[in-house]
């Protein structure tokens, strides 16, 4: 019978880890730069539509967001079911984004205010009765740029 | 003679790396924002009626009501017709007396000239030495909607309808420049931009069919 040979007689050279602290912080990097900061933890269902025509959000520091959409299931005993607006991470009235409007334009530097948009994040089932209103109240206090956000798909059909 | 300093052990560096790395991927989210920009009328001040009247020729109205219905010009239709329908009204190619009209750019000089707008004068006058005298559509889409309409069904219109716009604008760019719309410079964007007006008009609300 052959002998087998004794483990641990040849040994292998350890594996040089110095240079993975490196690695990680390059992919650390990239991810830091690719992605952004989540703005506010959803409390309505939000699934956006799609459309072809999109063009991308610029300078997203200039850009407020309203949410609307059915409450989640755990807020559905205090808000209900029907579609509500989200202004930063409270539900809220259609009254109070006269107020959410102002307090954007406070935090932003005068020459930056005409260029606020609001960003209309709703849920592809909510019904455009609510976005009309919203739509009445932004202007109302002259809130005019905005923009319905979706998702993007390619166009179909030859042009 | 410096003393000699012990190695500093790093090993530990690639774990602390790795929990920023994780942090980050946690915190942050990829998807990027995108959607339709849309500007809102000013407000309409109480007791102001519309004087400014459009030729009924010149208006293009799709409504959509509760049941997501859609009706172009007063007749049922499809979504997927939109689109070519509003490239038809827009460009009026046959020059139909049922779709919108065309005003000269030299017109628009002269009106702008009459109201003495010098900004307005500016780019009329580059418009015109750069394509020549061409007609610019007075086409109006009014866009009306029920609040039961679906808010996905509102968007897909609108989508179909700028659609249309950035369709025609790509090809009068390709005929002008030999470059698709988002390719051009900035200024001759203007120019194109001028002579294909966005214009969709929401009504005020109230209630469809």
């Amino acid at each position: 019978m052959a002998k087998f040979r004794k483990g641990g007689s040849r040994q292998m050279a350890a594996l040089s880890t110095a240079s993975l602290p490196d690695i990680v912080f390059m992919l650390l990097f990239f991810f830091m730069s690719v992605t952004t900061m989540k703005e506010t933890d959803y409390k309505v269902k939000i699934k956006l539509p799609t459309a072809t025509e999109v063009k991308k959000l610029e300078k997203k520091s200039l850009v407020s967001y309203i949410y609307v959409g059915a409450p989640l299931a755990s807020y559905q005993g205090k808000y209900g079911t029907e579609p509500r607006v989200q202004l930063n991470d409270k539900i809220s009235n259609l009254i109070d984004i006269p107020d959410y409007v102002e307090s954007e334009r406070q935090s932003h530097d005068e020459a930056e205010r005409p260029l606020l948009t609001y960003s209309l994040k709703v849920d592809s089932d909510a019904k455009m009765g609510i976005v009309t209103d919203i739509k009445q109240e932004l202007r109302k206090v002259s809130a005019l740029k905005i923009n319905y956000s979706t998702l993007k798909t390619e166009r179909k059909g030859n042009y | 003679m410096a003393k000699k300093v012990g190695d500093l052990n790093a090993s530990s560096q690639a774990d602390i790396a790795f929990l920023l790395l994780i942090f980050f991927l946690v915190t942050t989210s990829m998807n990027v924002d995108q959607g339709l920009y849309r500007q809102l009328p000013p407000p309409q001040e109480k007791d102001q009626e519309n004087h400014d009247k459009v030729n009924e020729r010149n208006i293009f109205i799709v409504l959509i009501n509760k049941d997501n219905q859609l009706a172009i010009e007063g007749e049922l239709a499809d979504i997927s017709s939109l689109t070519e329908r509003t490239i038809e009204f827009i460009t009026n190619p046959k020059d139909k007396a049922d779709l919108a009209e065309k005003v000269m750019a030299s017109k628009k000089l002269e009106d702008a000239t009459k109201e003495n707008k010098v900004e307005d004068i500016k780019n009329w006058k580059k418009l015109i030495e750069q394509f020549g005298d061409i007609g610019i559509t007075k086409g109006v889409v009014s866009l009306q909607n029920d609040r039961g309409t679906n808010y996905e069904t509102y968007i897909a219109v609108q989508n179909a309808i700028v659609a249309a716009y950035n369709i025609t604008r790509d090809k009068f760019s390709q005929e002008q420049f030999g470059k698709v719309f988002d390719d051009l410079s900035a200024d001759e964007q203007k120019l194109v931009k001028l002579v294909i007006p966005l214009n969709i008009s929401e009504a005020e609300p109230r209630s469809v069919k």
